[in-house]
């Protein structure tokens, strides 16, 4: 596989050469490192495309599944039920692909990448957020799937254009926040699948004990006060209403006001537990 | 953090440790993975750091390069406190080890390239001086494949450029030769002496006397987070005597004749391997003389020797004169080092 590429020996004048430095380079921005590090997340998207695989495949399953299967008993016609369960699915979808922030994170502790990261002279978040970064851009191709299937089914979203954009935008902004919580069990948990497993646990009652695929007036009152409590509601209510072209302020303020609190509260815990780490 | 402290930090190190202790704790369970090291490594030599693994080499490595806080003592890494000042520490120090590894789905050049910039190299710069380390690492081929394609020796080699990108000053190689074939070692072992000759300090861990004899200047040897031994090479082979002979017989049956004949020249007790035909015997301090009446005597005695050799001691003798107990295993777990990797 490699013998051909096996060289004979190393040679001192250009080795001398290679590593010889007259001058150093100045240190550089924070935003730059930052980028640099987003740029590696779009390199292991393009060296390692399985990865898009889960990405690509849960929302499409999810969509045909719940549209066909119920749509018909829940809203009185697939078409019906696809305009309700599309923003939902889209969020679920999002919501549960921030989970692999911690994987990759975890996987780089594992194989030893994040020790080379933090003997590193660097911005110390730098690998983080630009991991997070370069996450954002899986969580827009999944959406741009998702929102691509729906509109083959029929959702016809009466925000148009802008409000799909901006419903897209302010998920992306929960992802974004939310992913820090991820991150932390990456930095705790030993394996790259225990990150997964303990996250799958937190997730699935969130996106479903949620209004993502049913109105939850039908539901027990305990239930109720859950759902009605639970920050996926609530996303899933600003995004509907945004691409249902009647914006619902309150819940967009909530969905804000909540990312920022998800960031203030656990970025700065993920950033101790970075620093102080073994 | 004055567990002991002799004197003022000296300008002439590049690595002056002082009390490293490192604890870690799992279900209850204290190791003492480091526990009150000093390390004084003058500029530009070679350190080694010799011991087997579990041994805490590893920590005392990851504590020097800023990536484990000591929990007692001080570290300066060219004056620099490992603690106080890391940054400075992480700027003048590369790193290449079982745990400072490079990213197996990029490229080789994707890799050194990410570190190029985040050093601050831009543009054609950055370019250039990935092209120019892979050129200098034999990898231009391989600079376009991925690093998992790449074979054991390409891998160590690729580590080693990843932490020569900001051409360091100080270099920490953990294990760099640990299950490599002894070309690609002797590769490894040809740049690190090039990087010595141009003025880089390294500091080096190794399970192999070998490897420590070729390539430092002095060694410490290491146990249960302690240094036991410290000296040059010489001087550590000399604390255990002047080399041991091994005579392997042509029967088996003759061996306890040639035992006592081992016995009455030398004047040391012989040791008898699991192996019937083999046995061993330490030659005393001022044993040269009657080494070379061994051979004569065992064939007066009739005992055929088709095997006689002279060696230096090994390391697992280094190691058993220093703490009256065999060198463990080379596969055995480690408990300190591999709780590391788990945490």
């Amino acid at each position: 596989m490699t013998a051909s590429a096996e060289p004979t020996e190393i040679a001192t004048t250009t080795l001398r050469q290679a590593v010889a430095l007259t001058e150093p380079p100045s240190r550089p921005s924070a935003l730059s490192m930052t980028l640099t590090f987003g740029w590696r997340a779009l390199l292991k998207i393009k060296h390692v495309p399985e990865q898009l695989f889960d990405v690509l495949v849960s929302p499409v399953i999810f969509t045909l599944m719940f549209t066909y299967l119920f749509g018909g008993a829940l809203a009185g016609s697939t078409s019906a039920y696809i305009q309700f369960l599309l923003p939902g699915i889209l969020v679920q979808t999002i919501v549960i692909v921030t989970v692999y922030t911690g994987y990759t994170l975890n996987t780089d502790i594992t194989k030893g990448v994040f020790d080379r990261f933090r003997s590193l002279p660097i911005w110390r978040p730098a690998p983080i957020v630009g991991a997070l970064l370069g996450d954002t851009v899986r969580y827009s191709i999944a959406s741009v799937m998702t929102i691509g299937l729906g509109l083959i089914l029929g959702f016809r979203p009466d925000g148009g254009g802008v409000g799909v954009v901006l419903g897209v935008l302010l998920l992306l902004v929960f992802a974004f926040s939310l992913s820090w919580i991820f991150t932390i069990l990456g930095l705790l948990l030993r394996t790259p699948n225990a990150v997964m497993g303990v996250s799958m646990m937190v997730l699935m009652p969130l996106t479903f004990a949620s209004n993502i695929f049913v109105d939850p007036s039908t539901m027990p009152a305990a239930l109720q006060r859950f759902v009605e409590i639970n920050p996926v509601t609530h996303l899933v209510t600003a995004v509907r209403g945004l691409m249902a072209g009647t914006p619902d302020g309150g819940e967009i303020v909530w969905v804000l006001v909540a990312s920022v609190v998800l960031t203030a509260v656990f970025g700065p815990i993920t950033m101790h537990l970075y620093r102080t780490r073994h | 953090m004055s567990a002991s402290d002799p004197g003022p930090p000296r300008d002439d190190l590049a690595v002056d440790a002082r009390g490293l202790v490192k604890h870690f704790t799992t279900r209850k369970q204290v190791t003492k993975a480091v526990d009150g090291v000093d390390l004084r490594i003058p500029t530009g030599s070679v350190f080694g750091l010799l011991g087997p693994n579990g041994a805490g080499k590893t920590t005392v490595v990851r504590m020097l390069a800023t990536l484990l806080r000591p929990d007692a003592g001080t570290a300066r890494v060219l004056g620099h406190d490992v603690v106080a000042d890391a940054d400075a520490v992480r700027s003048a120090v590369g790193l290449t080890g079982q745990y400072a590894s490079v990213d197996e789905d990029l490229t080789g050049t994707e890799n050194l390239l990410m570190l190029a910039r985040l050093y601050g190299f831009t543009g054609a710069a950055a370019r250039r001086r990935v092209e120019g380390l892979l050129d200098a690492f034999s990898l231009s081929d391989a600079g376009p494949r991925q690093v998992k394609t790449y074979s054991g020796g390409m891998r160590r080699r690729i580590d080693l450029a990843a932490s020569l990108v900001l051409a360091p000053r100080v270099l920490f190689l953990d294990e760099p030769t640990t299950g490599l074939d002894p070309r690609s070692r002797n590769q490894v072992w040809d740049i690190v002496r090039v990087l010595v000759a141009d003025g880089a300090t390294v500091l080096l861990t190794t399970q192999y006397l070998e490897e420590a004899d070729q390539l430092a200047d002095r060694i410490a040897v290491i146990d249960h987070g302690t240094v036991i031994a410290e000296g040059t090479s010489t001087e550590l082979k000399r604390s255990v005597g002047q080399g041991a002979v091994s005579i392997r017989l042509a029967d088996a049956g003759q061996r306890s004749a040639a035992a006592s004949v081992v016995e009455k020249v030398l004047g040391t007790e012989p040791t008898l391997p699991t192996d019937p035909y083999a046995l061993s015997a330490r030659v005393p301090d001022d044993g040269a003389d009657s080494v070379a009446q061994l051979l004569p005597a065992l064939g007066e005695a009739g005992i055929a020797v088709p095997e006689f050799t002279l060696g230096q001691p090994s390391l697992d003798e280094v190691f058993l004169t220093l703490t009256g107990k065999p060198l463990p295993a080379d596969d055995e777990a480690e408990p300190a080092d591999a709780q590391e990797v788990s945490r």
